[in-house]
């Protein structure tokens, strides 16, 4: 197969960057979308040129480092799909792909297509875990949970950190990853206890980080290759209400 | 010269770790929070150790070369984690477990660090469930678990097919925590380049910011490695493209001894290499054997597709050579098989370098749905990379390199042979032998993190309250920054024609050749040859684009890939020392006449230990003997 390429060039933070176009030829289909750019890479190298730098570790979907804006779409065409689990024969030979960083303000870019999402880090620091200290735990199976809730909060707590949700919404907003880690607490005896100071301080640091408001567009949930649902975003809401509410500060 | 303490304490296996933790010093409150210490790497076993050690009120360091704490490679562990609760009435015990590994990892672990990972292993089940962990649970509401390979009961606790990512985000927000607390700070993007030593303790590390290329000195009253294994030397395994051997060997130039370099699991069901260009193997986790059964045809040159291929002519090669375990046989035992069947002819896809996994019959049985809540998001990912449906046609899947049981010496106290350096998780070699069992690395590494260091390193450390902080404007620490900027220097300097990458896929072919699945002295031998002349060529042809003081991800590729010809000499040393077969070491010269591993306990009944002499020298090899007193050594059979 044989493509035209388009991809965001920027040397570092300081400087501007722009789309640079490049052909890459003699592409086999069976190749994911990452050894399509090894292949790209090595070619550039090889020609003296700079590698296209992008973020990846894993490869198989699950540490949430990749993370290409493909074709307009965040990790590319396909649903439920990282960028490297994304394989070229979902694309049309001899056509043009677009390949951008995330692009979102709370998503700086660091060079190329690699981007800063500490400010996710930022938001988990503020409260995404339960008060426990090593050692002293009950035996598991004194707190029996119920599988329909638990099931419930592996399906939230799926969630890999990858930023397609804020790289989807067009407000750039972090409340599909901010309530997954809500609701996964939310929902387990474990995490009740601390839930509502828990939901209101990754609220109120996912506003500093400089993420923008849910205006409800569902785009997140269409982009999330966990296939995470917005019902978590309406149960944050919940809980967020019901803290405000019924404070527990009283 | 070394020598090698297992400091293994007296006593009853059952007591020895009761009584001994009883028995350590202890460090006050007020003196932790003097005390400085680094843990390199973020994964279950380096999270866990820092936020165990931060809650303790230690100082603590910790570094990543991700964006991101919760990235490191335990997060792609799929199917389980063990404990001995016997939730399952079926008869487990720690007992069990501790046997169970023992002979898994076909004698040659340590009876007592075993039996201790095996009694923890209940504790670390309590403390992910407390900490809001989403483990796998039946309709009463308690804890579910499922069986896994070398083992004849069902202790494998899990959460869908991503256990692993499920356990590695608990420890990250008890990470993060400490964290948020100011008892751990986080180090991300950062490659340890160096260990530096002072008297001879260690005292601290080089770093590398990979963001900037700068070079940073970071000074503790100890180190903790918690730095995964080397199975990337293969170049296809089915690690991250980012896991590395760079700070393990720079220990090991330093004086830590380097245990069973030669024991690497070779993990029977991944997806094949599909194409050239592949960078990565996807493991299919194990637990898919307890549903999937594996077959080849009974034909060579079968035409057929496999759902036109009747029951007569296939052949479930695992279940008709070991009927006691079936399909459940341990991961050596599989991969060899699968191994054997390829190379009779019988391997099935384009190459003939793959085998079945077929769910027919337990969809049959169990139904579609139930078949997809045990393993759905492993089909679909099959799904995604190969194209086919596994719920209409066989999986089709072959070995590939995945785990390292060999790695840094470590006494009882998971101190490596440098005082003050300790190393944890997979970077250490102490608990799986020769091979290990699935389902026990999540359980070792969150063992050795949460209820074995922080006992252990607070004994070493309480000798330290009176060293106070100390500077990093040493001579140690100027000597190991400028051994680490000349090394960098050299590699740019070399300014050749071929990748980075296209050496390192030639390095993990010899590998996978001469020290993969089946090792031969005469193989062992050229693939050392091959190896020198590599290096070689490497050294002279490596071409490194861009400068090293700025985001260079090249560079890092070439820091650690130059290490990987060093490793990978080590390993072919230690399987040409091992003149037996054991667990994942399979040399040809030694098995029955029905093609089973052969020990030799006579004269191999030891730990190999090497110590490093220098670049193409050979190593000094130091042997520490196994001593069994529990458990009868035994040909290991699952038949």
């Amino acid at each position: 197969m044989n493509f035209k390429l388009k991809i965001w060039r920027q040397k570092n933070a300081a400087t501007k960057g722009k789309f640079e176009d490049y052909t890459l030829n003699d592409v086999s289909p069976e190749m994911s979308f990452l050894q399509m750019l090894d292949y790209f890479n090595d070619k550039l190298i090889t020609e003296g040129g700079q590698p296209v730098h992008f973020e990846h570790d894993c490869r198989e979907g699950i540490c949430g480092s990749c993370g290409l804006y493909i074709n307009g779409r965040p990790h590319g065409p396909l649903r439920n799909t990282t960028t490297c689990e994304l394989h070229m024969r979902e694309f049309e030979d001899g056509s043009t792909i677009v390949i951008e960083p995330w692009r979102s303000r709370a998503f700086p870019i660091i060079k190329d297509l690699v981007v800063d999402r500490s400010s996710f880090e930022e938001v988990m620091l503020a409260g995404g875990f339960v008060n426990i200290n090593t050692g002293g735990a009950l035996d598991a199976n004194t707190t029996p949970i119920n599988k329909k809730i638990s099931d419930r909060a592996f399906d939230a707590a799926v969630c890999i950190g990858c930023g397609a949700c804020v790289a989807a919404c067009k407000n750039s907003s972090a409340a599909l990853f901010v309530s997954a880690k809500v609701s996964q607490f939310a929902m387990l005896p474990q995490g009740k206890t601390e839930a509502a100071e828990r939901v209101e301080k990754m609220v109120a640091k996912m506003d500093d980080m400089g993420f923008g408001f849910c205006s409800n567009t569902y785009a997140c949930e269409f982009d999330c290759p966990k296939g995470i649902s917005v019902e978590f975003i309406a149960q944050m809401n919940r809980e967020f209400f019901s803290a405000k509410v019924c404070s527990h500060k009283k | 010269m070394i020598k090698l303490e297992s400091k293994i304490p007296q006593g009853p296996l059952a007591d020895k770790w009761n009584n001994y933790k009883s028995h350590l010093s202890l460090v006050s409150p007020a003196n932790k929070k003097k005390l400085d210490i680094i843990v390199v790497g973020t994964g279950l076993s380096g999270a866990s150790s820092a936020s165990a050690l931060g809650e303790l009120g230690y100082n603590v360091k910790v570094f990543c070369f991700q964006d991101s704490s919760r990235r490191a490679h335990s997060v792609a562990a799929q199917g389980g984690i063990n404990a001995a609760k016997n939730y399952k009435n079926d008869g487990d015990s720690v007992y069990r477990l501790f046997y169970d590994m023992i002979k898994g990892g076909d004698f040659r672990a340590r009876e007592a660090n075993v039996y201790r990972a095996a009694e923890v292993s209940n504790l670390v089940i309590d403390h992910f469930s407390a900490m809001g962990v989403p483990f796998a649970r039946d309709y009463g509401g308690g804890l579910d678990t499922r069986s896994f390979g070398g083992v004849q009961v069902s202790r494998t606790f899990y959460a869908k097919g991503q256990t692993g990512q499920q356990c590695l985000l608990g420890t990250y927000s008890s990470l993060n925590r400490q964290i948020a607390k100011g008892n751990v700070t986080l180090y991300t993007r950062r490659d340890m380049l160096d260990l530096v030593m002072v008297d001879g303790k260690a005292r601290g590390i080089i770093t590398r910011n990979l963001l900037t290329g700068e070079l940073e000195r970071h000074s503790a009253h100890a180190v903790v490695l918690a730095t995964g294994g080397y199975g990337t030397v293969f170049y296809l395994s089915t690690l991250a493209l980012g896991s590395n051997s760079s700070a393990a060997w720079a220990a090991h130039k330093k004086g830590a001894l380097f245990a069973n370099p030669s024991f690497i699991q070779i993990h029977p069901t991944s997806i094949p290499v599909l194409n050239d260009y592949q960078s990565k193997l996807t493991l299919m986790s194990e637990s898919l054997r307890n549903d999937g059964r594996v077959w080849v045809p009974k034909e060579k040159d079968e035409k057929r597709k496999p759902n036109d291929i009747p029951e007569e002519d296939r052949d479930y090669y695992l279940e008709r050579r070991y009927p006691a375990f079936g399909n459940l046989v341990p991961r050596d035992v599989a991969s060899r098989a699968a191994k054997e069947r390829c190379d009779a002819g019988y391997g099935v896809g384009d190459t003939g370098l793959s085998v079945y996994l077929d769910f027919k019959d337990a969809i049959n049985k169990q139904g579609e749905k139930v078949i997809a809540d045990k393993y759905g998001n492993l089909f679909e990912m099959y799904e995604k990379i190969t194209g086919i449906n596994p719920y209409r046609e066989p999986m089709r899947i072959y070995p590939a390199g995945h785990y390292t049981m060999g790695g840094l010496w470590v006494d009882y106290n998971l101190m490596t042979t440098i005082p003050g350096l300790y190393s944890v998780g997979e970077s250490n070699f102490s608990d799986h032998g020769a091979n290990r069992l699935g389902a026990s690395s999540l359980m070792q590494c969150s063992g050795d993190g949460y209820f074995i260091l922080p006992y252990t390193i607070g004994d070493y450390l309480s000798d330290e309250i009176r060293t106070p902080r100390f500077s990093t404007d040493t001579p140690e620490f100027e000597e190991a920054e400028k051994e680490v900027k000349e090394r960098i220097a050299r590699v740019m300097a070399v300014n050749g024609t071929q990748t980075v990458t296209s050496f390192h896929r030639r390095l993990g072919k010899i590998l996978w050749d001469s020290c993969g699945m089946v090792r031969s002295k005469e193989g062992l031998e050229k693939g050392i040859e091959m190896l020198d002349q590599l290096e070689e060529e490497f050294w002279k042809e490596v071409k490194v684009p861009g400068t090293a003081d700025e985001y260079n991800q090249e560079l890092e590729k070439a820091l650690r890939v130059a290490d990987f010809f060093e490793v990978g000499r080590l390993m072919c040393q230690d399987a040409l020392d091992r003149d037996e077969s054991c667990g994942a070491h399979f040399r040809e010269e030694f098995q029955s006449p029905q093609g089973e591993a052969q020990r030799n306990d006579a004269e191999f009944a030891h730990v190999s230990a090497y110590e490093y002499a220098g670049n193409k020298q050979k190593p000094v090899l130091h042997k520490e003997p196994l001593v069994f007193e529990n458990v009868e050594l035994k040909e290991r059979s699952y038949k």
